[in-house]
């Protein structure tokens, strides 16, 4: 017995660092490619611009229908953010309406410590589209991609995060007019390649040239009207209403590491020096 | 260890103390003097490391508490509220959800450092069960924690999990409904555990007192395996070990740190960032990556044996992954300590570690999967098997056929020869 489960033991040792891949289920999802994102990677920051724009779309077109409870307006004007001004802020909190038990009327014009309003109750969601489009919060961080076996290890070291805006921006551009031969599709929902299961609710919601960007003259940047550049800066601004001090944080993280290499070094040497004369 | 004491009161208030509360002369003992054996490996810095990630894990968790609330419509946002309103509030929950991982890396290194060099066996038998008793004491800890947030996988797995209990017989049932406090998951599950989740980490700092009691007694084990000879062979804990084992606890915080502040969510799952919804099944229920072994044996019982049912069999193979543990220092009868000594040990021992990470890899296969061309069910009862076998009759049998290598007179002759070779 002892042979047979060395054998077995060595078989085994040896299957396992050799090119192991778990297959997955069978699914006809297309890969979800890796995007290159200002933000992404442990130097990372969001781009003011962008942020501004993926604003814009989300304000003209998402935010007819998805929610945003614990987006505050005046997280739009932090650090690390859009960078809007706290003059621009208050302008735009007080173009929306808050419900408000406490005052008369039971509504007010909005200021900017209240969250960003919900278009919809659930239940005129649930009868307009059969399900409630969800939160956009923390959407960019509750959606992900998935990689095979050995490279997911590599994104512990390139500290990969963007798989949610790499999938959002995936799903707004994997709409399709025609169904592949044989899908059969609900009534009332579109086929999307991304999307489990490819049928979903949500109509396709931007085309070319549907927003209408500030260009350079007018202070933003020139970038294409298209959809795929739509995708990108609402994808990268709701990854930013997900986290929106990762600068910050960040940049704590780089003098915390700092602090304990440097710390780590000269225990190095204390240690080594406190036990030279020791046989060990 | 420490009947003879080398204390002497250095004024006449410490001498008063001394006569009623010698706490000045026990840390003395215990915290400087402890006699330690000269030879430990940075292996042996993990218990440090360990106490340390108790303590940030505590310390961390008080903050959060102050912020969080236990109740079903209100957990989720008050944790992501917590994220992003409150000052350093990023920091904090990354750093209490990322310890935990961290607690179990650590406390999984520990664990396999002790099964290698035979620190289990006679003395140290207590100071092992007290382990596996901290090691159940934080699975329990953590699988609650993981349920307050709220999120779709802290529903499921919390779901999934307490379901196990239901398929003990007589009390199974009961018990289930006691500890969800209702016949499914919801507000007062959620507040029970919040409750334990709290006070549990305080009883395993007690256990840990008991753990370090009964580590001083016989003293340290150390990588020959050979018991201290005489005072040659140790250092005092201070300035030796305490130096060594704080250089350990500073390069185990970098990876610490790169994770909580640059990918504080990549131990993570992204289910967990959708509020819990009991209508709602994620399509693939994964627990969090450090029970997954104990996961993959757990699902590899899918048939009856014989009028055990494949429910009640998962659990039993589930909780005898962790009782075994409990039994090691009986059934292992070498009388050579370190693995070092043990060449065909060794071997069983590397395959062990392998099969180990493989059954976590398992864990996380979907069921209907292939790993290496097997299929996942058939692939974990195989592995599922080897880790029992270790257990029952590899460590049992093993000693009667192998020839172990002479051991070093002492710890000292040992680290000359070493020197000298
Ligand atoms: C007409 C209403 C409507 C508009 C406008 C809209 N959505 Fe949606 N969205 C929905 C609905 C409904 C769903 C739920 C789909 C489902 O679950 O089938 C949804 C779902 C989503 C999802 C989640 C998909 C998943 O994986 O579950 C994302 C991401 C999303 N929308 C992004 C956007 C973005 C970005 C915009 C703006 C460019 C936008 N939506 C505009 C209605 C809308
Ligand atoms: C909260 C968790 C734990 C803490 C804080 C802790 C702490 C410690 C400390 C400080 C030491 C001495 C230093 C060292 O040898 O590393 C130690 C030793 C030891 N621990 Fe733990 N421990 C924990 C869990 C465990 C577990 C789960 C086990 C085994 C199942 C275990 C088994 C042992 C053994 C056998 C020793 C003696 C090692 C030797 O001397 O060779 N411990 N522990």
């Amino acid at each position: 017995m002892t042979m047979k489960t060395l054998i077995a033991a060595a078989c085994l040792a040896f299957g396992l660092v050799g090119p192991v891949l778990a297959q997955e289920g069978a699914h006809s999802t297309p890969e979800i490619a890796k995007e290159s994102w200002s933000f992404g990677g442990v130097f990372g920051t969001y781009d003011e611009h962008q942020l501004q724009r993926g604003f814009q779309v989300f304000r003209e077109s998402c935010s007819s229908c998805h929610s945003a409870r614990l987006l505050a307006f005046r997280n739009l004007s932090e650090p690390g953010g859009p960078g809007f001004t706290e003059g621009q802020v208050k302008a735009l909190a007080a173009e929306y309406t808050i419900a408000d038990p406490l005052v008369e009327g039971g509504e007010r014009p909005g200021v900017a410590a209240d969250r960003w309003p919900a278009p919809m109750s659930e239940a005129d969601a649930k009868a307009s589209f059969g399900v409630v489009p969800p939160d956009f919060s923390v959407i960019a961080k509750a959606r992900g991609t998935t990689q095979q076996f050995p490279w997911w290890i590599v994104n512990y070291f390139t500290a990969y995060q963007e798989g949610g805006p790499d999938y959002i921006h995936a799903l707004l551009n994997g709409y399709h007019e025609e169904v592949p031969e044989g899908f059969e599709l609900p009534e009332g929902k579109y086929y999307n390649d991304y999307f489990p299961g490819h049928a979903i609710s949500m109509p396709p919601p931007l085309t070319d040239g549907a927003v209408d960007y500030a260009d350079a003259e007018e202070g933003g940047v020139n970038v294409p009207e298209t959809l795929d550049q739509y995708s990108r800066d609402v994808a990268a601004f709701l990854m930013y209403v997900a986290e929106p001090h990762m600068v910050a944080r960040k940049e704590t993280g780089f003098r915390v590491i700092l602090f304990l290499v440097l710390l780590a070094g000269l225990m190095f040497f204390v240690k080594r020096r406190l036990w030279a004369g020791i046989e060990h | 260890m420490s009947e003879h004491s080398t204390y002497t009161p250095g004024n006449p208030f410490s001498k008063w103390l001394d006569d009623r509360l010698p706490i000045i002369r026990f840390s003395k003992e215990h915290l400087l003097d402890y006699p330690t054996p000269k030879n430990l490996n940075y292996w042996w810095t993990f218990g440090a490391i360990l106490v340390v990630m108790l303590v940030i894990q505590i310390v961390t968790g008080i903050i959060l508490a102050m912020h969080y609330t236990p109740n079903i419509a209100m957990a989720f946002d008050s944790v992501e509220l917590l994220r992003r309103d409150v000052n350093s509030g990023r920091v904090l929950q990354a750093a209490h959800a990322v310890g935990a991982s961290m607690f179990f890396v650590a406390v999984y290194i520990h664990i396999f450092r002790g099964l290698f060099f035979g620190s289990y066996k006679s003395p140290r038998e207590v100071l092992w069960i007290l382990g596996v008793l901290l090691f159940v004491l934080m699975i329990t800890t953590a699988f609650m924690g993981y349920v307050l947030p709220w999120g779709q996988m802290s529903f499921w797995a919390a779901t999934v999990i307490t379901n196990i209990i239901g398929a003990v017989p007589f009390v199974g049932e009961s018990v289930l409904q006691l500890l969800r406090g209702g016949f499914a998951v919801g507000n007062p599950t959620l507040n029970r555990f919040f409750s334990l989740h709290y006070l549990l980490p305080f009883i395993i700092a007690a256990v840990v007192v008991l753990h370090i009691w009964a580590l001083h007694v016989p003293g340290n084990n150390n990588p020959t395996g050979v018991d201290v000879k005489s005072t040659r062979d140790t250092v005092p804990f201070h300035p030796y070990i305490t130096m060594k084992d704080l250089y350990a606890v500073v390069l185990f915080m970098i990876p610490f740190a790169w994770f909580v502040f640059f990918a504080p969510d990549i131990l993570g799952h992204p289910d967990n960032y959708i509020m819990a919804n009991s209508q709602v099944t994620p399509a693939h229920i994964v627990p969090e990556w450090y029970f997954l072994p104990f996961y993959a044996i757990l699902r590899a019982v899918d048939f009856n044996i014989l009028f055990i049912d494949s429910k009640l069999g998962g659990v039993i193979f589930f909780a005898g992954a962790i009782v075994v543990l409990f039994f090691v220092p009986w059934l292992d009868r070498s009388p050579v300590r370190s693995g070092l000594f043990r060449p065909l040990f060794k071997w069983f021992y590397a395959l062990f570690v392998i099969n180990f990470i493989g059954l976590a890899y398992l864990g996380a296969a979907p069921a209907d999967g292939r790993v290496l061309g097997i299929d996942v069910p058939t692939f974990s009862k195989i592995c599922t098997a080897y880790y029992f076998i270790y257990f029952l009759v590899i460590l049992p049998i093993l000693p009667r056929f192998e020839t172990t290598r002479p051991l070093p007179a002492s710890i000292s002759e040992n680290v000359l020869g070493k020197a000298h070779a």
